[in-house]
């Protein structure tokens, strides 16, 4: 027991990083390196889950089966799903808390480390076993990202990889989520009262609570799908006296906090950019606070919108109904601080900047579809149409992602130490937001018109608006190569040295320290007056 | 966050533990993966999983007692340690939650509307049946099982598990008092009960199996029983080992009257598989 593995002279820290590959990205325990990993590991599952959207704009480009057989285009859209919903958004947004929390409270680094490393790898062994399905008899999943049963169970050998990997990225997100709560709440510099977090920290608070709470059972609902194909339970069988709607209860109380799990990170950002470009405080900061509470709350008593056609007692319809559109007012309510942010302010538009204006219009966009959405008897006409997948993609796309971008592009001088080129980074807007939209305004007028979700093939009147659709999605695609190369020549160090604080108006103890970020900051904790 | 007098936070240095350990949940899920699909493979490598999972678990724990020996850890550290065990065991409670709701929704929606309580919405559901729970589904009707009765073994075993809950309490209590001897007196008592609670589930599960006819594919009530009891035994099965390994730790000496986290960590763990316990009983023995 005498026998120390490491120092015992703590105060000795190496300002050095480790060398060699191994120590310093495999075994590391900086907050700065894994969260380049989730990083990095997030930009490429967005490329594997772009690769997939392609495919299916490439087939629905013209009426007709004409590149896929639809056994294979259900599988993009179920792969496409599960990736960028749990491959890159959820790991993007788990990697800039790792990088920019512990700076911006002025925490030497994640509460712990270690299990921080294990969070992130077990991320890779998660995927890959989920991209293995592709190579195995039958073929990858292709149920729909959601795994509703009885379809999910015909799965071929697929199925308990499936159930696997999703367990396996749920514990990395239970751990993480852990570890950032921990973080937030023991790890603060003196001074740092709860209602002087940057709002990007406060989020991140809200967002790990909802991600403890909810992806433990969408764990067990899986479980549930495995016993059913492998041990005779009847928990979604009517024969044995259980329901397959049941699985959709379950699934949509983690699956509607999940939404929020996606987004609430994102309005962290958005409210620390506008302030920064405005050159004024964030307007209303308390009730920027109490928003994104409430709106954690009311998450948990909505999931029943996803299941109106489904069927369920009126009473319940209701419910549901009045609760979703009860959301608005709290997401109104940061609308409005955004907005009034930028009032009278000395705007200018870098790219962070045009990305988070881009995402307060567009994302209000997608959220005043998911207000039709939420009236029940339109719904009845809107469910599984376009018009859905029209609804969530602007939350996503313009919504998460956008804020991802932003975010990038704002704290990459930070992470980089240079400046990246703010000519490559407006192109690289402009032609995502024009695509973005090419891609995903006609969906709205398709899935009005009927055009159902999840099918290869679809009668020719649609043709005009799906052509519009894949032209701008093979667009979207192209420009965001315009995004990794910005990236790269930041990453080999090409471009004007960063200085500690490159932007004006930002404000935050991240920009105290210098650019790029030494590998151990805050040793000692700041003083926060 | 109060460091008025500031000790550095501790940061391990790279450690191998964490890759190692996600090749063993990886060998884990692969194998099981493989297993249930009937590949050769399967069983191998869930095994070689599950191997590098347990030694990866018993060397993680390993550097952690021993940095905490060596006087590594600040009380901020400490702190650390007690909110990822409260957040934990949340996410522990919302896991079991998922089952909960199953039981209730079956109970109070999916059988009353299957089993013919209103006879316009069953009989497009299942016509002509009639169901009321405990049961094992309308496609199983000629099924012959008998549900688990409350007040047998399950209700001494219910008696089982809440002394145990006491007799952690009191070696808790002794603990701040720095009794060892009465601590280990009561660990020692805890993990007997705990043990004893397992055997006696064992046994319940043979009865249930052989005499009572009551399976996993027994219908919803057997998926239901299983499933609820099952995942509760594997974490009295987890508590006993925590409580096991503090014993040892007690009577290594490692833990002081000021500082026993890891034996409050592992108490708190029994307090909650101890609630769970009550709410299964409650729900699926008794009501
Ligand atoms: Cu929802």
């Amino acid at each position: 027991m005498s026998s120390v593995a490491t120092h015992p002279d703590h105060g000795a820290h190496a300002a050095a990083k480790p060398r060699g590959f191994l120590r310093r990205w495999v075994l590391t325990t900086s907050h700065k390196d894994i969260g380049t990993l989730y990083l990095l590991f997030s930009l490429a599952m967005f490329f594997i889950g772009g690769a997939m959207a392609m495919v299916i704009r490439a087939e629905l480009f013209q009426p007709g089966m004409d590149f896929v057989d639809p056994y294979f285009f259900n599988q993009m859209t179920t792969v496409h799903g599960l990736v960028m919903v749990f491959g890159a958004v959820m790991p993007a947004f788990v990697g800039l808390a790792n990088w920019m929390v512990p700076l911006q409270i002025g925490a030497p680094d994640m509460a712990l480390p270690r299990m921080n490393n294990w969070s992130f790898w077990l991320l890779p062994a998660a995927f890959s076993m989920m991209l293995v399905t592709f190579f195995l008899p039958g073929g990858a999943p292709a149920a729909g990202w959601t795994m509703y049963p009885p379809l999910v169970l015909q799965t071929g050998m697929a199925f308990p990889f499936l159930i696997f990997a999703v367990h396996i990225a749920g514990i990395s997100s239970i751990m993480g989520a852990i570890n950032i709560i921990a973080t937030i709440l023991n790890l603060r510099a003196p001074g740092m009262g709860l209602l002087k977090m940057p709002l990007f920290v406060w989020t991140w608070l809200v967002t790990a609570f909802l991600l403890i709470a909810v992806i433990p059972v969408l764990a067990g609902a899986i479980t549930m799908l495995l016993t059913d194909q492998y041990f005779g339970t009847s928990f979604f069988s009517a024969a044995g006296g259980g329901d397959p709607v049941l699985y959709q209860h379950i699934f949509w109380f983690f699956g509607h906090p999940e939404v929020y799990i996606l987004i609430l990170p994102a309005f962290g950002i958005v409210s620390t950019i506008l302030p920064a470009f405005a050159r004024k405080p964030l307007f209303g900061y308390t009730s920027m606070v109490y928003a994104v509470a409430s709106i954690a709350f009311l998450s948990f008593i909505v999931w029943g919108h996803h299941m109106f056609t489904v069927g369920m007692p009126t009473a319940g319809t209701l419910f549901f109904m009045f609760a979703t559109m009860l959301i608005a007012v709290p997401t109104g309510v940061k609308v409005f601080n955004w907005l009034a942010t930028l009032w009278r302010g000395a705007l200018t538009f870098e790219t962070p900047m045009l990305f988070a204006l881009a995402f307060v219009v567009l994302f209000t966009i997608g959220g005043l579809s998911g207000i039709m959405l939420a009236i029940a008897p339109v719904d009845f006409q809107y469910h599984d149409t376009y018009f859905v997948v029209a609804h969530f993609h602007y939350v996503l796309v313009s919504g998460s992602i956008f804020a991802i971008m932003a975010a990038v592009y704002f704290w990459l001088p930070k992470w980089t130490g240079v400046m990246y080129s703010e000519r490559l980074g407006k192109l690289h807007f402009w032609t995502s937001v024009v695509a973005m939209n090419l891609v995903f305004f006609p969906q709205h007028f398709l899935g009005l018109a009927g055009m159902p979700r999840r099918i290869a093939d679809y009668p020719v009147e649609f043709m005009e608006w799906n052509m519009v659709s894949s032209v701008g999605a093979f667009a979207y695609g192209a420009a965001q190569l315009i995004f990794v190369w910005t990236v790269i020549q930041c990453m080999r160090g090409r471009g004007k040295p960063a200085p500690a604080k490159p932007w004006e108006g930002a404000e935050g103890l991240e920009w105290t320290v210098p650019s790029p970020a030494p590998h151990h900051t805050f040793h000692e904790p700041p003083k926060v007056v | 966050m109060s460091n008025e007098t500031h000790t550095p936070y501790y940061v391990p240095e790279a450690s191998y533990w964490p890759i190692v350990g996600s090749f063993g949940l990886l060998g884990l899920g692969l194998g099981a993966a493989g297993y249930l699909q009937g590949l050769a493979w399967g069983m191998p490598v869930l095994l070689l999983g599950a191997a590098v999972t347990v030694v990866m678990t018993v060397g993680w724990f390993a550097d952690v007692i021993r940095e905490r020996a060596a006087g590594l850890y600040s009380p901020q550290m400490a702190r650390s340690f007690r909110w990822g065990m409260i957040w934990f065991i949340f996410s522990e409670v919302m896991f079991f939650a998922a089952f909960f709701g199953a039981l209730f929704y079956v109970r109070v929606f999916a059988v009353p509307w299957l089993g013919g309580e209103d006879p316009a919405t069953s009989r497009f559901l299942w016509d002509g049946v009639v169901l009321s729970w405990p049961t094992a589904g309308p496609g199983f009707l000629d099924l012959d099982f008998t549900p688990m009765a409350a007040w047998g073994l399950p209700a001494v075993n219910t008696l089982i598990l809440l002394t145990s809950g006491v007799t952690l309490a009191v070696a808790h209590h002794a603990m701040r008092h720095g009794r060892q001897g009465r601590v280990l007196v009561f660990l020692a008592a805890t993990i007997v009960l705990g043990a004893l609670f397992l055997g006696i589930q064992i046994y319940e599960y043979g009865h249930a199996w052989r005499d009572l006819g009551l399976r996993p594919d027994t219908g919803i009530y057997g998926a239901l029983f299983y499933m609820l009891t099952g995942f509760h035994g594997l974490h009295v099965w987890i508590g006993v080992i925590m409580l096991a390994v503090m014993l040892v730790r007690v009577w290594a000496g490692h833990f002081t009257a000021g500082r026993h986290f890891g034996f409050e960590a592992a108490a708190w763990y029994w307090h909650f598989v101890d609630v769970v316990w009550l709410g299964l009983f409650l729900f699926v023995y008794v009501l």
